[in-house]
């Protein structure tokens, strides 16, 4: 039941675009098709899940028993960019049909925000605290992470299926590119504002 | 000392981090629930930014290309680590309203763009100057939006604390939703519109 | 200067330095600031504490305590217990909240603070302020839940809740009936202590001073109704 309630939280009522305001570049960035948007989803969803174990186990193995939890910022950034990179390797070598697909986002993952984000929010445990029963240990915490990660692609696609229409329509010129982008962004955030208080 | 005062007012106005180059949109849109709050963030990013533009403008020539990526990284990492200790220390209230927000200055691209495209080609005089201007646009920018957001959702600006701030019009006339999650988004929009419709 | 080239002995050794260097450093600014901020989390207690409880000659703020998963810290003048401050949490509209709440000597809500919430900005953050402002019948300060109803007055109570936030008042009303528990088993103990049994909560005793507390409640409602025949 308590699995049910993260899912649901993470992805619609605290969605991590829309009302935590985490992993906006590529948000904005690669929104343009729905093609490229799913494989950003994609690729972000596997990494995220990945990092965040990653990131949960040095925690509570060598950080917190060492009382070394000041290097958390400095240590979990250069893991997160080493697992991009061995993942890169990885894919390229076992499946090159899934790395042609998600190679190219692969690299601008490491400085989205969401990633590092979220590998925080669960090392700290401080996301446990808007889901009502939920605790910070590993498995919840990762079924929260990728929870987040399907929230960033849903939002991600729905966002790019709207663009894909405005594009075809007539903006004023001062409105044009990020700013009607932002516009719609608000609105869809409007829209998902109404999910909250149902966990 | 033209191309001093060059870098200093480009980031200034012409090559502003959030209405310019629209880089680093999280904190922008996330902390930007009151003036003071944006200011805060602003601050604490552009004493990053002028930090690593320096120490990564000395280190420059040290650093082999290959491996350069991971050393600004770790560079970067420990400035902000710093700011989190200090502020934790000295200005706990502002370090629990930013939050999260305050790590993730790492992953904010203006700071690892800036040491790419300026630090690493620049000496240390000019970088730090390139520091300064982005580091003030980026607050300049995170100011207004905020002023503009507390103002529309409050009726109030630049209130902090126990402080009330000043009241520009009453409660009753507040539009709750610009400090809502989808004002920042539509504040944000106008503001850069405008700004695009000034520009010509 | 020429930029070192990429064989593998300058890339090891640029990294180690700069890692190094790093991490020296940051071990110094956090072996300074440990202090502080040590500090820092004291005070902001000591604050709190301050804040919910009357001001009175020699008291003296006890270490806190576990009762009924809450921690309580009392106020004591010599051996006497002049009120408690309850630290209790609740699930409000957003996620969990923190809020410390001080009673005096009656068992009445003196005053107080949120410490930490989510609540949503404008609606149900306004309980910061809304239940200690006297309007209507907003306040909960002076109120005791023995003798009130501290219920919304949607459920029937006699609170007001926020405007367009009533799931947050309720989170609210119950996190106080929570503390109020917390207050009264202390109270218990209390007389526990005038009578020479030990002060000290342990698993074992629990479940007797929870009885007994029990039985203090019952007696305070019997003065109360008595009171309002009285009256």
């Amino acid at each position: 039941m308590v699995y049910l309630l993260i899912i649901i939280s993470a992805i619609f009522v605290n969605n991590i675009v829309f009302s935590q305001f985490l992993g906006i570049c590529p948000f904005l960035g690669v929104s343009k098709k729905i093609d490229t948007a799913a494989g950003m989803g994609a690729a972000v969803t596997f990494v995220l899940t990945l990092a965040t174990v990653v990131t949960y186990l040095l925690q509570k193995y060598v950080l917190e028993p060492f009382e070394l939890t000041f290097l958390q910022t400095i240590l979990f950034i250069l893991v997160i960019a080493a697992l991009v990179q061995m993942i890169e390797i990885v894919l390229k070598k076992v499946s090159p049909s899934l790395y042609q697909a998600l190679g190219v986002f692969l690299p601008l993952i490491t400085t989205n925000c969401c990633i590092l984000g979220v590998a925080i929010l669960v090392g700290d445990g401080t996301w446990a605290g808007k889901i009502p029963g939920a605790e910070a240990n590993l498995l919840q915490g990762t079924v929260y992470a990728f929870a987040t990660a399907v929230g960033f692609a849903v939002a991600l696609i729905l966002f790019a299926g709207i663009r894909e229409q405005l594009s075809m329509n007539k903006v004023p010129k001062a409105m044009e590119g990020t700013p009607v982008a932002l516009l719609t962004a608000g609105l869809l955030a409007m829209a998902f504002m109404g999910f909250s208080g149902v966990v | 000392m033209s191309k001093a005062l060059n870098t200093f007012t480009n980031g200034l106005l012409k090559e502003n981090p959030t209405f310019g180059l629209v880089l680093g949109m999280c904190p922008t849109l996330a902390t930007t629930t009151s003036a003071v709050n944006g200011m805060s963030m602003g601050l604490a990013t552009m004493f990053v930014l002028i930090c690593s533009n320096v120490v990564i403008s000395m280190l420059r020539n040290l650093i082999p290309d290959k491996v350069h990526i991971p050393a600004y990284i770790v560079v970067i990492a420990s400035f902000v680590t710093m700011v989190q200790l200090l502020m934790q220390a000295y200005l706990p209230s502002i370090y629990e309203t930013l939050g999260l927000f305050i790590p993730l200055i790492v992953v904010n691209c203006i700071v690892l763009g800036r040491a790419e495209a300026f630090a690493a080609k620049n000496g240390v005089g000019l970088s730090a100057l390139d520091g300064i201007g982005m580091g003030l646009g980026f607050t300049l920018s995170l100011t207004v939006l905020g002023a503009v957001r507390e103002l529309l959702g409050s009726g109030m600006i630049f209130a902090a604390g126990d402080y009330a701030g000043l009241t520009i019009f009453p409660e009753d006339y507040k539009m709750l939703i610009f400090v809502l999650a989808p004002g920042a988004f539509i504040a944000l929009a106008y503001l850069m519109a405008l700004i695009n419709k000034l520009r010509k | 200067m020429k930029r070192l080239e990429s064989n593998l002995l300058n890339m090891v050794l640029s990294l180690t330095i700069v890692a190094v260097a790093a991490a020296a450093l940051l071990g110094g600014l956090y072996v300074l600031t440990a202090e502080p901020i040590a500090q820092q989390k004291i005070q902001k207690q000591q604050a709190a504490l301050t804040e919910v409880l009357p001001n009175m000659e020699g008291m003296t703020i006890a270490e806190g305590e576990t009762v009924e998963g809450q921690t309580v810290y009392k106020a004591l003048v010599g051996d006497e217990m002049v009120g408690a401050a309850v630290e209790t949490a609740g699930i409000g509209f957003g996620g969990t909240f923190k809020v410390m709440v001080g009673f005096d000597k009656e068992g009445k809500v003196y005053n107080y603070k949120v410490l930490e919430h989510q609540e949503t900005p404008g609606l149900g953050d306004n309980m910061a302020k809304w239940f200690k402002t006297e309007k209507n019948n907003q306040s909960v300060i002076g109120k005791s839940p023995a003798t009130d109803k501290l219920q919304v007055s949607k459920d029937g109570g006699d609170i007001d809740a926020i405007t367009a936030a009533t799931i947050s008042s309720r989170a609210f009303l119950l996190a106080i009936e929570n503390a109020y528990k917390a207050y009264n088993a202390c109270q218990g103990q209390t007389v526990d202590a005038a009578t020479g049994a030990t002060q000290q909560t342990t698993e074992a005793e629990s479940d007797t001073i929870e009885i007994k507390c029990q039985a203090v409640q019952d007696a305070n409602t019997d003065v109360e109704s008595q009171n309002n025949e009285t009256l």
